[in-house]
């Protein structure tokens, strides 16, 4: 095959072409949520092959990771899945934990389930804002948006950033959520499940969303465990798997909820899944509120905790007062990281994020190995476009829920 | 859970070296046989979820005990019995190849073209095997140890110095 240049000036300079017809799709269109770039070969409309090239984004956040201690390499982690970054700090907090064989205090594990809890209904809220935006839907995205300020206001009042928040530490959690912080949420948790009954009013049996989305890139189960599919995509077509059941973390343990499964594996049944897990999260939220009273006056942050910033040498801890509750900096006695190896995943909202992390002893890790959801999710839009019209594309990239920064890492 | 690993170690005692229990059970593993090995646990012991596939490099890591330079690790689920296995390959610098396991993953097509970015592995039998993340004329493989993590301005990439130059105001 030639390469995708000379194909390109081919065409621009039209010369006599027998071959199918090439199309560059992005990197820079507005449907591909970032700086993906699709290599399709169409015959008529149709999608005969599509390639993917990602890299744009490419930061280079593993190896930046060995050169930054622990406490450091969370803040990198923002920058991944920027829309859900408390979920990509949890990932990295819990593979650094095990490392370290720290324990951490129960209000602090509450504290991180909600955090995650919301980043998945921002997420969630966002995905469908934009996914019914690309299929023809307005008035979803200003109803979605309205709902995700909510949220993001109450994020700047926990830790002050609305996006990129490094909320979660090692060892536990950055401070303490106010009796405002708690007010609020209860306030929001009680209000939002009508207004998952209003988005679905708007499309839920809306002619076009049904036309536009029944039927449209269907993945068999053992396809779809083939492809590495996981989160909502994966359960769309009727897989029951979910870290947050299959390994607890955090207080996931100790909640009740239920995973929708799907049944066609459709975009229809991806979407429904988003849906009803909405619902979901809002239930853990509300069963983590009502399960803080317990542990009121808890410590957030482990006894050990490394500090933030990790010292080379490892300096004897000396005896010193108790601290505060929600004392941030702590003394700069380090816990010792063992060399060995740690694997940690949760399920954040786009699919399952899993952190493999090596040690050699020093404060920096030797290696920093994180798989993200997105990654995979691109590697199987070629299998998922076959045979598709260009316009059902952007319903596919659209029902991945993918984001570039996650996938080029 | 022991029976499983007794089993592998006696069925497969041509491929799996050691049997370590860390926080998940590892099973090191040869190179040659690994393609058969990896097939059965898939078919026969129902390891039908591959989580991820990276390389690590060992290179001047404190108290090695082993040779090869190179690992390349594999994470696999069982979906039905909540099993998580961890396996682990060496390789050798100068000898720098493995099998692919795209035959049996869809999956592993992205997760081993980052393997041979990063750290220059080639996977034999895969079908596309090409750069993912950085350009395809990119010099050097970025997560090798001995790869700098940043460079002065004389030594920058040739390609970005070119487009560098021609858009210079």
């Amino acid at each position: 095959m030639a390469t995708y240049l000379e194909i390109n000036k081919k065409q621009v300079n039209g010369e006599k072409w027998e071959e199918p017809f090439y199309l560059n799709m992005g990197p820079q269109h507005p449907s591909t949520h970032g700086v993906l770039r699709l290599f399709l070969e169409l015959e008529g409309e149709t999608i005969v092959n599509c390639t993917p090239i990602i890299g744009y984004l490419h930061r280079g956040v593993e190896k930046l990771g060995e050169n930054l201690n622990y406490n450091q390499a969370i803040v990198l982690s923002d920058r991944l899945d920027y829309i859900a970054s408390a979920a990509n700090n949890t990932a990295f907090a819990l593979a650094f934990e095990k490392l370290m064989n720290l324990e951490v205090p129960r209000r602090a594990k509450l504290l991180r389930t909600i955090a995650c809890e919301m980043a998945r209904i921002c997420n969630h809220l966002l995905w469908l804002a934009t996914h019914a935006l690309d299929i023809g839907a307005m008035t979803v995205f200003l109803y979605c948006f309205r709902d995700r300020e909510w949220l993001l206001n109450i994020y700047e009042k926990i830790c002050g950033a609305r996006l990129t928040h490094t909320y979660v530490r090692v060892g536990g959690v950055r401070q303490d959520f106010t009796q405002e912080i708690i007010d609020d949420l209860y306030k929001f948790t009680e209000e939002f499940p009508s207004r998952i009954y209003d988005y679905e009013t708007l499309i839920d049996v809306n002619r076009i969303w049904l036309k536009r989305t029944k039927g449209i890139a269907v993945v068999p189960p053992e396809d779809a465990i083939n492809l590495g599919l996981t989160g909502p995509c994966l359960r769309g077509s009727g897989v029951y798997y979910d870290v947050r059941k299959f390994r607890p973390y955090d207080a996931y343990g100790e909640v009740n909820f239920v995973v929708p499964t799907g049944k066609n594996g459709d975009t229809y049944d991806r979407y429904r899944v988003r849906m009803e897990e909405l619902r979901q999260s809002n239930f853990i939220i509300r069963q983590c509120l009502d399960k803080l009273p317990e542990t009121e006056g808890e410590p957030v942050l482990a006894e050990n905790a490394p500090d933030l910033l990790m010292p080379e040498k490892i300096k004897k801890p000396e005896p010193k007062p108790v601290p505060k509750k929600g004392v941030i900096f702590r003394g700069a006695d380090v816990p010792v990281v063992p060399p060995g190896e740690a694997f940690a995943a949760i399920e954040s909202p786009k699919g399952e994020l899993s952190v493999y992390v090596v040690s050699d002893g020093s404060n920096k890790p030797w290696r920093l190995r994180v798989r993200t959801p997105s990654f995979v999710h691109i590697s199987a839009i070629p299998y998922m476009a076959k045979n598709h019209m260009i316009a059902d594309l952007v319903a596919i990239i659209g029902t991945l829920d993918i984001v570039l920064g996650d996938s080029d890492r | 859970m022991e029976e499983l690993l007794n089993e592998l170690k006696e069925k497969f005692s041509s491929v799996v070296i050691e049997v370590q229990e860390k926080d998940y059970p590892t099973l090191i593993c040869k190179r040659n046989g690994f393609v058969d090995f990896i097939k059965y646990l898939k078919e026969e012991k129902g390891f039908k979820y591959l989580i991820d596939l990276c390389g690590v490099d060992y290179l001047n890591y404190p108290k090695k005990n082993f040779e090869e330079r190179f690992k390349v690790v594999y994470h696999l689920y069982n979906l039905d019995t909540k099993v998580l296995l961890r396996l682990k390959v060496r390789i050798p610098e100068e000898d720098c190849w493995h099998h692919s396991v795209t035959p049996l993953w869809r999956t592993a097509d992205f997760f081993e073209r980052e393997c041979y970015d990063m750290f220059g592995i080639k996977f034999k039998g895969h079908p596309n095997l090409k750069r993912v993340l950085m350009p395809d004329d990119w010099e050097g493989h970025p997560l090798r140890k001995d790869y700098p993590l940043y460079l002065e301005e004389e030594q920058e990439w040739e390609t970005y110095k070119k487009i560098a130059q021609k858009y210079k105001r």
